[in-house]
Formats: C-alpha cells, sequence, structure tokens
C-alpha cells in the first residue's frame, strides 16, 4: 500500500442534518481542527523526491544558453530539466497559449521559470538549482504599463505587432454630451496579491505506463488538465487530476503554477514529485490583481443626477495574458458602478509589459474602477451638495434599467436599499476619555493616546457579475448516486467543482439532503473522471455547480420515482422526505426499500446564455446576474503619523437567497477585510521589473488587530433565473470596502487621496 | 544527524537530519505530523504554531536539532482520543474554518491565551492573536470561537 492513500483524498466526508436555509457544519471541519486534512503541501510518497524551479533574475532577457552538468553533478539529484525536455507543445495560459512551462530562449519578467530540479531533499534540489549556469543577455523592458503603447516601446512578444491584450470600447447615448456639473479624477490602484497561506504545491505520481497522476490545489482542475495534456503531449486519459486540500485560492490558483512542472519530473525521474513553493517563491509563483490606472469624468445636472461618464482604464497584464481579456471586459462592462448613465463613453485596456503576471483576483476587473468610480461620486456628491449616501440612492440601479451595455437588469437591483441599510446600522460610540491603545492608529505601538486623531466614515457601492461573462459555454457537471447501505439511503455527490474553502463541499450536501429526502450525502474527492465543474471564480459555484447538483438530484428522484411506480405498480408517486408517498399521502415504501439497484445520475448544467458585446459599441447582454453590495467604513486617523484604524466595517449585501446563512457572513467578512487590506497596506512594489517585497514581512495583509467589528446586513432578494433564487456572494465584498475605507481617510484628512493603498506619507505630506 | 524529542507525549527520533532542516520540516516530513504548517517558512504566519517544552513557537524558526531531548506538542495533540478540544470544538462550531490552513496555529495560540487567561477581552484576544495570519475569514469567526471556548472553558 502506498502512503498516497491515506494521505490525497481529503474530503471524503459524510454529514448530517442540513437543509437548505440551514447552517450545518462543514464535513471537513473536524479533520481541519485536528491537523488531519490532506492540503496539497502535506502529501507525500514512499520513494518521492523534491522538485524545486529555477527562475529568471531578470525582467526581460535573451537565454543565450543554459549548461546544467554542474547542477546533475550534484549528489541526490535526479533530473534537471528545461525546455528542451518539454515533451509536448511548450505553452500554457487561460485565454491566450502565450506562456512557456519552461523559458524558451527568452524570459519576460522576473521569476518567470527556466530549469526544474528533482533531488532526495528539498535543500539539495535548491542548491544544484544554484549550479544551473543560465548565460543571460539583457533586453530593454518595458516596465511602465502607461508606455507600453508607445510606437517605440519594446515588443514583450516579437511574434504580436504591439503590446495590447485587450482593448475594450463601450459607447451609449449622447456621443457629444454635455452636464452643468462636471467633476473628474485620475486614479491609480497598487499591485495586489491574493496571499493565500497554503503554497502552490502538489504531488505528481508516475503511473508506470507513461502516464501520471497529479494531487494539486487549484480552482478549475479540468483546464488544469488540458493544459498540462498538451505540454506533456499526452491525452487526458493519462493524466488524471485530484484535488487535494486547497488552503485559499482568491483568483491566485486560476493559472497553473507548479502543475506542469512536477508532472514533467515524475515522467522523467518514473519517481513520485513533490513540490512545494516558499512563500518568497509563492509572489512570484501565481498571477496578482492588476494594477490599474484609471481616468475618469462625470456630467450631472444640478441636483447630482448623472447624465454622463467617461472612464479610461489601463490595466498592467505583464509578460502574459492570463484573465487579463476577461479583466478588461469587466472594467469596461462594469467599471462606470451600479449607477443609471444615460451617456457613456469608455475605453479600457490591458497591456503586456515586463512586470509580473497579472490575471484573477476576487473582484475581477471591477475592484480598482471601484475606488475611482466611488471616489468620483462623493466629490459629485460635494459640488452639488447632496449627501453622499443620497446622491448613491439617487443615482442607482433599480431593477428594470439598462446598465452601460444595454443589458436590463432583470432582478433585484437593490442599490438604494442597501447603501441607506449601511447608513442606518449603528455606529460605533464616539471616542471619550482615556481609550484601550490597541484600539488606537498604531495600536500597541503605543504611537498615540488619540492626540492628532481624527474620525471618518465613508461609503461606497458597488456591482459585480456572477458566472463567466460574454458568451462564455460556462457549465458544471454534477453526478448524484443514491444507494442504501444497512437500509438507510445514502447519497453520494461528485463534482469536479474545487472546494477552496468557501464551503461548496458543504452547499452540495444541503441540496442532496434537500432534493432526495436523505440525511447522509458523502462528498466524493474532487477528480477529473467526472465531467467538468468549471472554476470556482466568479462567485460561481453556488450557482453553477449548485444548479448541477439540483438537476441531477433530480434526476435520481425522477428514476427512483419511475422504479418505484414499475415496481409497486402505482402511479403519482411523489418523495417526501425519505418516504415514497401516492397522490392521497399514503406511504408506500421508504425510499431505501426500492434502491435495491444504486440510482446514479450525471447531468451537464448551464446557466442562461450570455452574449459577446459589439466591438465598436460595447453593447449587448454580457452577463448572466450581478451581484450587489455596500459597505460604510468608520476610521480613526493619526494625522501627524499617517497611522489609519479602521474603526468598524459595516456592510449589506442582497444574495438572493442564503442557502446557508453562516457561510454567506463568512464570505462578506472574509471579502471584506481584503478589500480593506488593498485600500490600506497591500502592494507588491515592483522597480524596474523587479519585485522588491515577496514575503509576508514587507507584504502586509491584515492581522486580527488590523480588522474592526464587521455588522453584515444580508438582503435576501431572490433572482428568479436561478436556481433556489441565488446571487453570487464571494466577490461583491471584496469590490465595495475598499473604496468605503479609501473614502472614510479621505472624510478624516480632507486629503484627495487619489491612489490605494494609502500610505502614511501621502497623509502626512 | 539523528534527533531524539518527544512529540505529542510519544518518544521519537528521525535520521539523517540535515543540520539546516527547522522542527517544522522534521514534524511534517519526517515524523508524519503535516498539520502544523507551511504557509511562510518565516515566522510571520503563525501557522506553524507548536509548543516547545509548553512554549508557543514558530516551528519554522526553530532548528530541527534545538528540539533535541525537548517536548513538543502540535495541533495533533490537541485533542484527547476521539473528543475534540473545547477550542478545536469552537472553531469548528463558530464557523472559525475556511480553507483552515492557519487554523492549526489559531489553535495553538488561542489554547495557550486561555490557559493564561481564561477570561480574555476582545483587545486582549486581538493582541494575543495577532501573530497569526488568516486570508479567509475576516477574522470575526475566530473571536466568536475564542469566545466560545472561553466560555466552555470557564465552565
Amino acid at each position: 500500500m502506498t502512503s498516497t492513500e491515506t494521505r490525497t483524498v481529503p474530503t471524503t466526508a459524510s454529514g448530517e442534518g442540513g437543509r437548505l436555509g440551514d447552517s450545518p457544519l462543514r464535513p471537513d471541519g473536524t479533520l481541519k481542527v485536528t491537523g488531519e486534512f490532506a492540503y496539497s503541501s502535506d502529501l507525500w510518497h514512499d520513494d518521492m523526491v523534491w522538485g524545486v524551479t529555477l527562475r529568471s533574475p531578470h525582467p526581460h532577457a535573451r537565454i543565450r544558453s543554459i549548461d546544467v552538468t554542474d547542477a546533475l553533478r550534484v549528489p541526490g539529484v535526479s533530473a534537471v530539466l528545461t525546455a528542451a525536455d518539454v515533451p509536448g507543445e511548450n505553452a500554457i495560459g487561460l485565454e491566450h497559449l502565450d506562456t512557456p512551462a519552461l523559458a524558451d530562449g527568452v524570459v519576460r519578467y522576473q521569476g518567470e521559470p527556466v530549469a526544474l530540479v528533482a533531488a532526495d531533499h528539498p535543500e539539495t534540489a535548491r542548491r544544484a538549482a544554484k549550479r544551473v549556469v543560465v548565460d543571460y543577455e539583457v533586453l530593454p523592458a518595458v516596465t511602465d504599463p502607461r508606455r507600453a503603447l508607445d510606437a517605440d516601446a519594446p515588443l514583450v512578444h516579437a511574434s504580436r505587432e504591439d503590446n495590447l491584450v485587450r482593448a475594450m470600447k463601450i459607447r451609449r447615448g449622447d456621443p457629444a454630451p454635455t452636464a452643468p456639473v462636471v467633476v473628474a479624477l485620475d486614479f491609480e490602484v497598487g499591485m495586489q496579491d491574493q496571499a493565500f497561506l497554503g503554497p502552490e504545491s502538489g504531488l505528481a505520481v508516475p503511473d508506470g505506463e507513461g502516464g501520471v497522476d497529479l494531487y494539486v490545489a487549484t480552482q478549475w482542475l479540468h483546464v488544469d488538465q488540458t493544459q498540462v495534456c498538451r505540454v506533456l503531449g499526452l491525452p487526458p486519459e493519462r493524466v488524471r487530476l485530484t484535488l487535494a486540500g486547497v488552503g485559499g485560492a482568491f483568483g491566485g490558483r486560476e493559472d497553473l503554477s507548479m502543475h506542469v512542472h512536477a508532472c514533467l519530473l515524475a515522467l522523467h525521474t518514473g519517481k513520485p514529485v513533490k513540490m512545494s513553493y516558499a512563500r518568497d517563491e509563492s509572489f512570484f509563483g501565481h498571477v496578482h490583481r492588476h494594477p490599474a490606472w484609471l481616468r475618469y469624468e462625470f456630467g450631472a445636472s444640478e441636483e447630482g443626477e448623472l447624465v454622463y461618464a467617461k472612464a479610461d482604464i489601463l490595466f498592467d497584464g505583464g509578460a502574459y495574458a492570463s484573465s487579463t481579456g476577461a479583466v478588461v471586459g469587466n472594467g469596461g462592462t462594469l467599471g462606470l458602478g451600479p449607477y443609471r448613465i444615460p451617456s457613456v463613453h469608455v475605453d479600457a485596456r490591458g497591456v503586456y509589459t515586463n512586470n509580473p503576471p497579472c490575471g484573477a483576483m476576487r473582484g475581477f476587473g471591477c475592484v480598482q474602477a471601484a475606488f475611482a468610480h466611488e471616489a468620483l461620486m462623493d466629490e459629485l456628491a460635494d459640488r452639488v451638495g447632496v449627501d453622499r449616501v443620497e446622491i448613491r440612492a439617487r443615482n442607482g440601479m433599480r431593477e428594470g434599467d439598462l446598465n452601460i451595455t444595454g443589458q436590463v437588469i432583470d432582478s433585484a437591483a437593490p442599490v438604494a436599499e442597501l447603501i441607506r441599510t449601511v447608513r442606518d446600522l449603528p455606529l460605533p460610540p464616539e471616542p471619550v476619555g482615556e481609550r484601550d491603545i490597541r484600539e488606537l492608529p498604531g495600536g500597541a505601538s503605543n504611537t498615540t493616546h488619540g492626540e492628532g486623531v481624527v474620525r471618518g466614515i465613508g461609503y461606497a457601492v458597488t456591482y459585480k457579475n456572477v458566472g463567466f461573462s460574454e458568451g462564455f459555454d460556462d457549465y458544471s457537471t454534477a453526478r448524484v448516486r443514491l444507494e442504501a447501505v444497512a437500509g438507510e439511503p445514502v447519497a453520494t455527490v461528485h463534482t469536479a467543482a474545487a472546494e477552496v474553502g468557501q464551503g461548496l463541499i458543504t452547499i452540495e450536501q444541503q441540496i442532496c439532503r434537500t432534493e432526495l429526502g436523505v440525511d447522509q450525502v458523502v462528498v466524493h474527492p474532487k477528480d477529473t473522471s467526472v465531467g467538468s465543474g468549471g472554476s470556482t471564480s466568479a462567485s460561481r459555484q453556488t450557482y453553477v455547480t449548485g444548479g448541477a447538483v439540483k438537476a441531477a438530484c433530480e434526476a435520481v428522484r425522477t428514476s427512483v420515482l419511475r422504479r418505484a411506480a414499475e415496481a409497486l405498480q402505482r402511479t403519482g408517486l411523489r418523495l417526501d422526505g425519505d418516504k415514497i408517498v401516492a397522490e392521497s399521502g399514503e406511504v408506500v415504501a421508504g425510499l431505501a426499500d426500492v434502491l435495491d439497484e444504486p440510482v446514479e445520475e450525471t447531468v451537464e448544467w448551464r446557466h442562461r446564455p450570455t452574449f459577446p458585446i459589439d466591438p465598436e459599441t460595447g453593447q449587448g447582454n454580457a452577463h448572466v446576474q450581478y451581484a450587489f453590495s455596500a459597505h460604510r467604513a468608520v476610521v480613526d486617523v493619526d494625522t501627524e503619523l499617517g497611522l489609519v484604524k479602521v474603526v468598524a466595517l459595516d456592510t449589506a449585501q442582497d444574495v438572493g437567497r442564503a442557502l446557508n446563512p453562516d457561510a454567506v457572513v463568512g464570505q462578506i467578512q472574509g471579502g471584506s477585510a481584503q478589500g480593506m487590506g488593498l485600500a490600506l497596506m497591500e502592494e507588491i512594489v515592483v522597480t524596474d521589473g523587479h519585485v522588491k517585497n515577496p514575503s509576508f514581512t514587507d507584504y502586509l495583509i491584515p492581522t486580527i488587530l488590523d480588522m474592526p467589528p464587521m455588522q453584515v446586513k444580508v438582503l435576501e432578494y431572490a433572482d428568479p433565473h436561478a436556481p433556489y433564487g441565488v446571487r453570487g456572494v464571494g466577490e461583491p465584498p471584496t469590490i465595495s470596502s475598499g473604496p468605503a475605507v479609501a473614502a472614510a481617510v479621505r472624510a478624516a484628512t480632507g486629503k484627495a487621496l487619489r491612489r490605494v493603498p494609502i500610505r502614511p506619507e501621502h497623509i502626512t505630506f | 544527524m539523528r534527533i531524539e524529542l518527544t512529540v505529542n507525549g510519544t518518544r521519537r527520533e528521525a535520521d539523517d537530519v540535515w543540520e539546516g532542516e527547522s522542527l517544522l520540516y522534521a514534524l511534517r516530513e519526517r515524523l508524519g505530523l503535516p498539520g502544523s504548517k507551511n504557509a511562510c517558512e518565516q515566522g510571520e504566519c503563525g501557522s506553524c504554531t507548536v509548543y516547545l517544552d509548553g512554549t508557543p513557537v514558530c516551528s519554522c524558526l526553530v532548528a530541527a536539532g534545538q528540539a533535541q531531548g525537548r517536548e513538543v506538542t502540535t495541533v495533533e495533540g490537541l485533542r484527547e482520543g476521539d473528543e475534540l478540544d473545547p477550542v478545536q470544538q469552537a472553531f469548528v462550531e463558530k464557523g472559525a474554518v475556511q480553507c483552515g490552513f492557519c487554523t492549526p496555529g489559531f489553535l495553538m495560540s488561542t489554547k495557550d491565551l486561555l490557559q493564561r487567561n481564561p477570561n480574555p477581552s476582545d483587545p486582549e484576544i486581538r493582541e494575543a492573536l495577532a501573530g497569526n495570519l488568516c486570508r479567509c475569514t475576516g477574522y470575526e469567526k475566530i473571536l466568536d470561537a475564542v469566545r466560545a471556548a472561553a466560555a466552555v472553558t470557564q465552565r
């Protein structure tokens, strides 16, 4: 028996109780508090070796030669691989196959993988990697995205005509609008990191027949499988993926990291290969949130009603496209916020540079835009003398409105209610007397006892698309099996949809219990032996995989009732709990009684289609669903030192229907924290293409001392088009929290603060 | 080198330990105890917190050789038999676990806090847990869990 059998399948779990609308405990909760849950970095195998990655020190360089001779001589080393060892097509990428699995002749960002080493100890492998001799010819780099489209800018990809990844135009209404009140601003958003705690890691086990099994932490097993197969030159049946325990994701696991590398080493050595990034490597091992430069102008009536809006948004995509195209799509179609605007002129662009590649992170293109449109909305409110809450309520979308792409908002759009709801939540008490320094800016550093501290309040609203957009075939697959075990009906739900901590497996159980009337629901390990579940991103899994599980349960129920009807020679049967009842209400059998043979159904489920937008006007039904949230932040600012303490961060969000209310609140609180982090502290500092702070010492995320209490008000306006009325939950709080915090700091300091994260020197100088 | 130490009450030894290995690596890769986590391996996140002779430490910052002859308690040693420690139970019940990667460290820090201070105020909880990073929860439900565990522990 190999040890992988005990360490690779963490999510098989059954649980009792908990229908839709309840908040049952997570089925993996006990495993996670006892240390038994097998994360991707916990896997091991008897005879495994360790893989490490050698990465480029340069943002842009030609590789003249690579000499692996010395590295191979290190005792304990079993393989050193470069691009020359890639058996298939050396190209990966979510939207464009523009990314080599291993650099082939050129490196385009600092940290790009160049070579792989396998050895019997990770330190041996690291030391051997340092003996790989790479002869680089450093090339001119384009590191300022604002210059990336200049005629004389170096090309990041020599095969392309320019450094443009995608440009999107939205044109609507009056092409030359005027308005009595005009406000404008420029805004800049720094590069944020997902900073999931579980490092990129996994175990690749060769099957001895030229194929491989990969256990890995990811957000979408099937898109990984497709990419790994292309590089290995193998068909999907020979590259099997199983989801290992995922230590957070937040978008950072949409792209491949060590997946292909571990498989290459495993197939080359014939041994199981474990890879696990240290934190500094993790900062180079996944894409980040795009830094953005935004120029906005609002025209409005004297009463503050929007007449027109213009926006020019530039995203730095870094060296490879990743999901930059879709981020541009979101920035463009959603970048003016949840407002009614008659005339619109938006240009959104994403460009290649020699900076770190940027791609998906929670909020996906809307986060950056929200800082700009919410700052400008405050500016407009002040200019026309309307309250900052009321100006949002006045201009906020309502159900039935058209958004800026001409799409009808065909379910609830309670912008006014959300912003007024957060306004009406209790405020934290005004500071009086001696205060606990831990509640003041600077905290235990004891930098103030209240002198120089000013309080400010800020508001923000947002909306975000749910699910994949612009015509993407966005589906999920669910297999549900119902059988009798020891006389009790037991359901098994099998999807490939990634559980990354959000609680999808709990929801899958709740749906099965509700639809099939069973108590026991086993969650099958997530793997590629069932059809794709689509990505765990875009706040989509409860909606789309939830929809698939619901549909599969309905198919199982139909089959069971058909079988019961034949066996019992009765018609008009239905399932009531775990009983089969006749039309009269008479119980004719227990569910387990008709399960001599298991019933299993597999269903592929799709939400309503979306459509590409018109390339000239940007008009079209690009998105399937919109989710709305509002935040109110209260901050204390030490105006002498520029230190900020967030005192309260309260929110209201419409979730359609809360299938698991506790999990919904957990998502909202966690998402709010990430938005606050971007407003105040989180930035990957990149200078001339070099990352300056790849560590948790220098890249700060909010601690429990930084976070304030958070009141969460959940509204439930069911979406009639979605399964159970659900609306995606995960992303909106990350979008509206940061702008509310920034607004509160502006209110406290009177400073314009047109860049985030806001640093002390922005406040004091 | 060989190291001998007591882990969760059991005498353990490991051979062929490289001198540069951390206690965290030895626990995870040599002693079959991966519950202590490797989120940053530089003493910033607290996910690898264990007790060394009863004192919480970041096991990533302790050389494996420094644990020679000493007593180590890991998250795997918190529960007695099948019964979860009240701190573990509270984290499960209060929704303080999402991805769970930070959880072992939070459990160790929380249990240590409650042993020193059975009835901590919110600022005291926040200060005691400030060395543990969580990226999923925003900490609200972790605070709920600590308060609940304190209430149970005092009973």
